[in-house]
């Protein structure tokens, strides 16, 4: 990607709310056209550096770059982005097209070449044509979505920004417009960038993912590098249900982890730390019939089993911790609650991360 | 497993007679636990105005209901020059309503969006004076624009030396009363009106490419429409009854309508003439508002269509 000249620099960014470091020196290229995801908790900072990108908060110190211009102090109106706010926030006492048609008519394009384009927007996004006079009050969740996704699109930006916006609505309808939404950045070939507290949201759309935590921008990769190679503790936790082992080093390649009261093998190439911890994800679990299977092997007494569908997933206890162990339902384990268990795990499906 | 779906409709529900419905309605509980206030405002509020309904289809100088009925009154008004006492009050209730929309506008917008936690103590701040009668706050102003003993020219003489007149007895002043008396009325509820326009919209508003005005034209005055129109509203009601500015800050040859009720009242006691009077402001102002209220276009005087 390197040899892409990117859309967006953000250089050294940083805001500041009285004492509280909201965005604490933050740096990041967005290539023209990728969809990148901003993920951390609430409170990490991504609403405020999105703020910010989008003109709606000014940096504290840092600078914003879009298209080689500095854009700090160039106001939300004035800039080439648009976003797609968290509440929506549609226009409650206009029609779905007035809402549509909002930056052209800022703007002084005349009625009937707005509502032209308004009526492409909404085929883009899906809308039916009879929606343009309805009161957005009147739509359902999806629908306002879409609304606000064609008025959000109606400039033409350089750069589609999301706030968080399908984090109201609920699990089906959010799985089908998280497949929409990459489809139209397909489709339309723009920069989109967007935040969510969501990994798994964050995987099935996006190019790449910026992970932030207390106000730094900690790993940025591809979802792939992300899910194999989490930065830290934080990162692989953050991930979904992982294995931590709180771990100490006796030897290279070799670790001794008090939670299970055993020896294990792992990594040899990790840094310089004498602590850290060894992430395994319950998938890379195995039920073991002898340990020469495996190059890791724990003992353990099944503790409980949960049915997800696809997938099986299984507590077992192992010394002071609850390993995770998850199996596909076709390979679940053959056995019963209170088993005696071995569980093991290769060295490749193993992370050594810092705290 | 099993299971029961009865495919036949609901029996329909047997629909109750108009009788039985009112009957319904009046042993609800809301009705009911409302009837004393209802009677309450029966004989407090609807029953004055009947018998001044009454009194002004009477013929001049009668005190009780005994006598022909007559229209002479409302005859008497149209010839006479009221319409003068009328156009006053009407103007200059229009006026005060202009002046309170222009000075409220920026205060509710502070206090709505700008003052933070300051918003609650300036706003008492502004209730206070509501504690101290009107006409106690209207002396006031009355002993500070008095000619030469009064504290404002009091002190221009003995500062700098400069006589300065007075500023009271014009209707300039009398308008500036009105405004001073009837800004909380116009305050509040445009206040009330801009706090419901959602931060997230104007900054929609302004992402979307819409400078300052554009703003507060196409978001933050439709949102804050309704507060504003009450407010309006009812400042607009209020002056149109306004009497005391007038009587205690302005001339002696404005005499606004309400000036004129009060003086068929006491010194002439004629009833019927001042309830006639009385009735005929009811119902222009009544008939004003209605029309206003019914052919106010919002949507086209907002530009949405």
């Amino acid at each position: 990607m390197g040899d892409v000249a990117p859309i967006l620099e953000i250089k050294n960014i940083t805001k500041q709310f009285g004492k509280l470091l909201a965005v604490n020196n933050v740096s990041l290229d967005v290539i023209d056209g990728e969809f990148f995801t901003i993920v951390g908790p609430s409170g990490s900072g991504k609403t405020t550096l999105l703020r910010m990108l989008a003109g709606l908060e000014k940096p504290t110190g840092g600078d914003i770059i879009l298209r080689g211009s500095r854009v700090n102090d160039v106001p939300a109106n004035k800039r080439p982005t648009c976003m797609v706010f968290q509440s929506l926030a549609l226009f409650n006492h206009r029609t779905v097209g007035q809402n549509i048609e909002f930056s052209l008519k800022m703007r002084g394009v005349s009625r009937a070449d707005r509502r032209i384009r308004a009526m492409e927007l909404m085929k883009t996004v899906r809308l039916p044509e009879d929606f343009y006079g309805k009161g957005v009050t009147k739509c359902s969740g999806g629908e306002r979505q879409r609304v606000a996704l064609a008025r959000a699109l109606a400039s033409d930006p350089d750069i589609m920004f999301f706030d968080e916006p399908l984090s109201a609505i609920d699990y089906q309808l959010r799985k089908h417009l998280e497949v929409e939404l990459k489809d139209l950045h397909r489709e339309t070939g723009k920069t989109f960038m967007y935040i969510t507290h969501s990994l798994e949201e964050a995987m099935v759309m996006s190019d790449r993912i910026g992970i932030m935590q207390a106000g730094h921008l900690i790993q940025v990769g591809t979802p792939d590098e992300i899910y194999t190679r989490p930065l830290n503790k934080f990162v692989s936790e953050f991930m979904g249900e992982v294995n931590t082992l709180s771990i100490r080093r006796t030897s290279p390649g070799k670790f001794e982890c008090d939670e299970l009261g055993a020896q294990l093998t792992g990594p040899a190439d990790a840094g310089g730390s004498e602590t850290g911890y060894l992430v395994i994800r319950p998938e890379s679990m195995r039920f073991l019939s002898d340990p020469s299977e495996a190059e890791n092997h724990v003992k353990g007494t099944l503790f409980n089993e949960y049915a997800m569908g696809s997938r099986v997933q299984y507590h077992v206890r192992a010394g002071g911790y609850m390993l995770v162990v998850e199996k596909l339902r076709e390979q679940a384990y053959q056995g019963s609650i209170d088993d005696e268990v071995l569980i093991g795990w290769d060295v490749k499906d193993s992370v050594l991360v810092s705290d | 497993m099993a299971t029961i779906i009865d495919k036949s409709p609901p029996p329909p529900l047997p629909q109750p007679t108009t009788l039985q419905s009112i009957g319904l309605w009046l042993r609800q509980p809301g009705f009911l636990t409302a009837t004393p206030i209802l009677l309450l405002f029966l004989a407090g509020f609807v029953g004055p105005l009947v018998i001044v309904l009454g009194f002004s289809f009477l013929p001049e100088r009668t005190f009780g209901f005994h006598g022909e009925w007559t229209v002479d009154n409302y005859v008497h008004i149209l010839t006479e020059s009221y319409y003068i006492s009328f156009m006053w009050s009407f103007g200059l209730a229009t006026a005060t309503v202009a002046c309170c929309l222009l000075i409220s506008y920026p205060v509710s917008y502070g206090l709505a969006k700008v003052f933070g936690r300051w918003a609650a103590p300036i706003m008492l701040l502004l209730v206070i004076p509501l504690f101290v009668s009107e006409n106690v706050r209207l002396f006031g102003w009355y002993l500070l624009l008095l000619k030469g003993g009064g504290i404002f020219a009091g002190t221009t003489n003995y500062l700098f030396g400069l006589d300065t007149g007075t500023l009271l007895y014009s209707n300039g002043t009398t308008l500036m009363g009105m405004v001073y008396v009837y800004l909380p009325y116009t305050l509040f509820p445009t206040t009330l009106g801009l706090s419901l326009v959602p931060k997230d919209q104007v900054d929609a508003a302004g992402d979307l490419g819409a400078n300052r005005w554009q703003v507060f034209r196409e978001v933050e005055l439709p949102i804050a429409m309704p507060g504003i129109l009450i407010g309006s509203l009812l400042t607009f009601v209020l002056a149109v009854g306004a009497i005391s500015e007038a009587k205690v800050l302005g001339g002696a040859n404005t005499v606004v309508i309400s000036h004129a009720i009060q003086h068929e009242f006491t010194y002439a006691q004629n009833w019927p003439l001042g309830s006639s009077i009385s009735m005929f402001a009811i119902a222009i102002t009544g008939i004003l508002v209605i029309y206003v209220m019914g052919r106010l276009d919002l949507d086209r005087l907002l530009g949405r269509r």
